[in-house]
């Protein structure tokens, strides 16, 4: 079993690894010689890192951890969190998010839902549940390690996002609606840049996520290590840059413009294997 | 043979990452259209979305966001651009076209050597980035322009050789200005930023990568 998914996950780091090693490498180009020099680094760099794995497993460890250690004024776990499949249960939990909470009246994503327990069961205030999501040099984020945790309990199993209630299906057309919004300096929409199939950027692929291939393939990598930061980032993360790349203003973590996104991204991946935490350039 | 070690790897990096990632877009839109047929959302919906959501920062601003133009609104309806009637497109095109400024002194070629430098730089416009910084143009992020620079996206088609196959008549030199100035003036709902519409490139800019397109002793024309 072990073995199984140590093989599994060496097969995903070498195809990840080549990946990310011509996109750097792509990415420098600033003379043929040098682009050389920096392929051969960029390689030895990306082998040993093929040989101990993918980095997001610490991350993954460190979560687990948070988890089950009482913090916070309440001196409590997590582990009664309600991710959506009853309170305890983080099993398959991701690969059904974002959905509908009734203790909460709303629709929240895996990061969101993470601050409300964070709030309700440990007692920290909502301020303190969103503080630090993305880490910088020296400033860790056991948000990040929370999410790898939680994420890695659905790898293997399908996308399963549901839209059930009339929240679900509203929060996913607002998402779809969003995806579709053209403003800023630049007119730009999500649709922009992934609305067809083999598009890129420099030399940075695009997935299409209007398909179901395409949502599903970006989707189901996400949150991932990125080699490049020498962090694992999460779905939140993912948009936050992207709405930054789009010429958009700052978006607040947790808020419901990314859920918004999530939903609808998620839902157009329904079906496919969750594989994350994944490694990415 | 260092081009090809490079362009090996990045085959490498198309399977690896987008794998077989053609449409499935038949049974996909009918389960898109099922959800947007049940949940109704209104531009007043968006607005507040974006409202509670985002926060101004350097130059990208909620109002810029909120504000869209007609054109903006209007495109909103197709993400793919392909789809925009006809009439619609003419509509646009047509509005964009009393947009376009030209250069008072008619002077439409600049630096093509300063012109480049502005088609490598992806800077500005973002909330990371500076109020009344220089904002690049960032041509290669989309558009092939010059041999020696492999790295370039093809969202644009390419402009290898543009002044080449199109010489410099003053049709082909007012309407590359247009088109920079504002894509939309031919191309409605295109996916190229206003450059100088909405005050991203200056006129000085502009004509220095027009040079870079025209100049026959530009890289692009070689």
């Amino acid at each position: 079993m072990v073995t199984e998914r140590n093989t599994r996950r060496a097969v995903t780091a070498v195809l990840a690894t080549l990946a990310a090693a011509a996109a750097v490498v792509a990415a420098s180009l600033s003379g043929p010689a040098l682009a050389q020099d920096k392929t051969a680094e960029e390689i030895a760099k990306y082998r040993q890192m093929l040989a101990e794995g993918n980095p997001a497993e610490l991350w993954e460890a460190a979560g687990e951890e948070l988890w089950k250690k009482p913090a916070g004024p309440k001196n409590a776990s997590l582990e009664q969190c309600d991710l959506g499949k009853g309170p305890g249960v983080t099993k398959g939990a991701y690969a059904e998010l974002p959905r509908y909470f009734k203790d909460a009246n709303k629709v929240m994503d895996l990061e969101q839902r993470l601050a409300y327990c964070r709030v309700t069961l440990q007692g920290l205030t909502q301020e303190e549940a969103l503080k630090n999501p993305f880490s910088s040099a020296g400033k860790p984020s056991d948000i990040e390690r929370l999410a790898a945790f939680v994420t890695g309990e659905s790898r293997g199993m399908k996308m399963n996002v549901q839209l059930k209630h009339a929240e679900e299906k509203r929060v996913y057309a607002l998402g779809q609606k969003m995806f579709y919004y053209r403003g800023g300096a630049y007119d730009f929409a999500c649709a922009t840049c992934h609305a067809v199939d083999g598009q890129r950027i420099r030399l940075q692929d695009l997935p299409n996520l209007m398909t179901e291939k395409g949502a599903q393939a970006a989707y189901t990598t996400w949150p991932a290590y990125r080699v490049s930061q020498g962090e694992v980032r999460t779905m939140q993360h993912r948009l936050y840059d992207c709405l930054r790349q789009q010429r958009f203003p700052e978006p607040a973590y947790g808020s419901d413009v990314i859920t918004a996104l999530t939903m609808f991204l998620a839902k157009n991946a329904n079906g496919g294997t969750y594989d994350g935490p994944n490694m990415k350039r | 043979m260092k081009t090809l070690h490079t362009m090996a790897l990045v085959s490498i990096a198309s399977l690896g990452l987008i794998g077989g990632a053609h449409a499935q877009t038949a049974a996909k839109g009918t389960k898109a259209e099922k959800a947007e047929k049940v949940a109704k959302v209104t531009d007043a919906d968006i607005r507040q979305l974006i409202e509670s959501s985002f926060t101004s920062k350097g130059p990208a601003t909620v109002e810029g966001v909120i504000n869209q133009d007609a054109t903006q609104k209007a495109c909103s309806q197709y993400p793919d651009r392909t789809k925009v009637p006809a009439p619609l497109a003419k509509k646009v095109e047509a509005a964009e076209l009393k947009q376009v400024k030209y250069p008072a002194d008619s002077n439409f070629i600049g630096d093509w050597k300063e012109g480049e430098k502005i088609a490598q730089n992806g800077r500005g416009m973002q909330f990371s980035d500076q109020v009344g910084g220089t904002n690049g143009a960032n041509c290669y992020a989309c558009h092939q322009l010059t041999k020696a620079e492999i790295s370039f996206g093809n969202i644009g088609p390419s402009l290898y050789h543009y002044g080449k196959l199109r010489g410099n008549s003053q049709d082909v030199v007012k309407y590359t200005w247009g088109k920079i100035w504002d894509s939309n003036a031919y191309s409605a709902c295109s996916n190229m930023p206003r450059f100088g519409h909405k005050g991203i490139l200056t006129e000085q800019q502009i004509r220095d990568v027009m040079a870079l397109l025209l100049d026959p002793a530009s890289p692009v024309n070689q």
